[in-house]
């Protein structure tokens, strides 16, 4: 018996060891980004492994990076774009989702099917026709055609993920309803906040792709005015890739908003990624 | 459910569901369904310079196949492509089941804590990421060079990035390391929905972990593995930034790390030595489509299928 129990509780220790190897390999980059975009040049090659306390503490990378780039508006920018297309994407989602959960009208398995093509085919083979359609359209350099293009991208997985949830709702409360006379609008009013876990999920799910996309920014809306994080970024770095201290504070700069999100909603995304998975 | 169907105003024209559905399929319609067909129908057209579009036939993709210039590129980005898949389903996926089985097992303390920090890389801009390994990587700051010295493999170390061989292997590590997270938080979702009382029944009957592993788990995660393989298969043959970010358009060093995604933006809008082709680019995103359908129907109709038929 006891040379059994032995040999289980040493077998649990390379378990651990594999797990705490995985963690800091996923950290440690960005660690040494964090800490040492608060250095100065010299400490960043000499103790890049050490913490910016004492003499090597600087913020000359962030002064930097705000004297020569817009990185304010480029949030503003990126803000705007993310928040716009989540608004359109979860109402727009919402409603569809609403029509194919509760009407069986004639076409409803092919307008389901039909949007949910989206899911698999990525948007952004079609770019040739979108910048056609968005230069005919006059929007070349708006952040009102990235919205755009980022409601149609993001609205198949977010109809399909909510028509799952809706299917769920009680129907005695849509009947109760309908029983005192309330309009199809009102109804859903009542059922979409019984939802609304769904609904933080799929807006977890489609911010985080709209926020770090480079390629619509890049082909759709490169100017100084409308550029977002994550193509500031890209073209900032590249211009000052030698000057280290700069490019650690932008590359901190452009990563922390998500991170302080990732931290607060990260239980959420992660139930959501979980519970989707195992339907 | 079924009382929902016939509303109290009868057969009235259902004006509401026209308007609940109108937004999202217009939308979707106009900015995703149309540009997809439309490249299509493009990629049957060229223009003269002064910018008239007339019909080809099927001239582009001959060109796109056989010309000298256009064939070694488009076979160079789509075996880069393979090699990109390959290593992704290899070292991803058996790392991101490992993770997602130690996870699982029961002795495990701190099971929330690891998988946050796991998907953290997951959540990040490609470009950061790009950005982040090219400097960890860089002979200048020494990191990589660092730690490979503390573990006696110093004399191992190379400027990965800029050598042609195995520069493509370095990017599709650092895709690795960023998108681990996914197959991972997928495989553990799947494991722990597997019941107790049937992991319990098999360690009753003297299984091993290692038996209980391979015999009951590995083929209830069969299915996973198989969403795994066409998510990243769909996402790896429409890759782009990392590439873009770390080696630019033109995909260096001598387009060892060209992959379909930075074929199709140096066709459609072109590079330092050669002007944008919109046409081409829409035959070059055809050919993609093509084959990320391929690899969806694949998946939609051979593995799904034989797997449910396998569990029944």
């Amino acid at each position: 018996m006891n040379t059994k129990k032995l040999p289980r509780w040493l077998g649990r220790i390379p378990a651990y060891i594999v797990l705490l190897l995985a963690a800091l390999v996923a950290l440690f980059p960005i660690y040494l980004v964090l800490i040492n975009s608060f250095k100065e040049r010299k400490a960043i090659f000499k103790t890049p492994w050490a913490l910016p306390i004492g003499d090597v503490f600087s913020l000359v990378g962030y002064e930097k990076v705000f004297e020569r780039s817009n990185f304010g508006l480029y949030f503003t920018n990126s803000l705007v774009v993310t928040i716009g297309s989540m608004f359109f994407i979860l109402f727009f989602a919402a409603m569809a989702a609403y029509a194919l959960s509760e009407y069986d009208f004639p076409g409803n398995r092919w307008m389901g099917l039909y949007l949910a093509i989206g899911i698999m085919i990525p948007i952004r083979l079609g770019t040739v026709s979108i910048l056609r359609l968005i230069v005919a359209m006059n929007l070349v350099n708006t952040r009102t055609a990235l919205i755009l293009v980022y409601t149609a991208m993001g609205l198949p997985l977010a109809i399909f993920i909510l028509t799952e949830f809706m299917k769920q709702v009680p129907g005695e409360l849509k009947e109760a309803a309908r029983i005192d006379g309330a309009s199809e609008y009102r109804i859903f009013w009542l059922v979409l906040p019984l939802v609304r876990p769904a609904i933080a999920t799929v807006a977890v799910f489609t911010m985080i792709p709209i926020w770090n996309d480079l390629w619509f920014p890049l082909i759709l809306a490169p100017s100084e005015e409308t550029k977002t994080v994550t193509l500031g970024a890209q073209q900032f770095l590249g211009q000052f890739v030698s000057d280290w201290n700069a490019v650690l504070s932008s590359l901190t700069l452009a990563m922390v908003p998500v991170l302080i999100l990732y931290i607060l909603f990260s239980r959420q995304l992660i139930r959501g990624l979980t519970a989707g998975a195992v339907k | 459910m079924a009382q929902t169907k016939s509303h109290p105003s009868g057969r009235k024209f259902p004006t509401h569901i026209i308007v609940f559905l109108a937004p999202a399929v217009i939308i979707y319609t106009l900015f995703m369904i149309y540009p997809l067909l439309d490249s299509m129908r493009l990629s049957f057209f060229a223009a003269d310079s002064a910018g008239n579009e007339f019909f080809v036939g099927l001239q582009n993709y001959i060109t796109l196949f056989t010309d000298e210039l256009w064939k070694p590129r488009l076979w160079g980005a789509f075996k880069n492509n393979i090699v990109f898949f390959l290593i992704h389903m290899i070292v991803q996926n058996s790392i991101g089941l490992l993770l997602a089985a130690i996870l699982t097992s029961r002795f495990v303390r701190g099971v929330g804590f690891f998988r946050t920090i796991y998907f953290l890389p997951t959540m990040l801009s490609v470009v950061i990421v790009g950005f982040i390994w090219q400097l960890i990587l860089s002979p200048l700051w020494g990191i990589a060079k660092g730690m490979m010295e503390a573990v006696g493999l110093g004399a191992y170390f190379q400027p990965w990035l800029g050598l042609e061989g195995p520069a493509l292997i370095a990017l599709s590590l650092i895709s690795v390391w960023q998108f681990i997270g996914i197959p991972m938080m997928l495989f553990y979702a799947t494991l722990i929905s597997i019941p107790d009382e049937l992991l319990e029944a098999a360690t009753v009957d003297g299984a091993s972990g290692w038996q209980v592993f391979w015999k009951i788990k590995f083929p209830l995660i069969l299915p996973t593995v198989g969403i795994v393989a066409v998510l990243t298969f769909v996402g790896n043959f429409n890759a782009f930034d990392l590439i873009y970010t770390t080696q630019g358009a033109l995909a260096g060093p001598n387009f060892s790390t060209d992959l379909m995604g930075t074929f199709f933006y140096r066709t459609f809008f072109g590079q330092q030595l050669q002007l944008g082709n919109p046409t081409m680019g829409a035959t070059v995103a055809t050919v993609m489509f093509i084959i990320i359908l391929t690899g969806v129907l694949i998946y939609m109709f051979g593995y799904q299928r034989r797997i449910q038929t396998y569990e029944l």
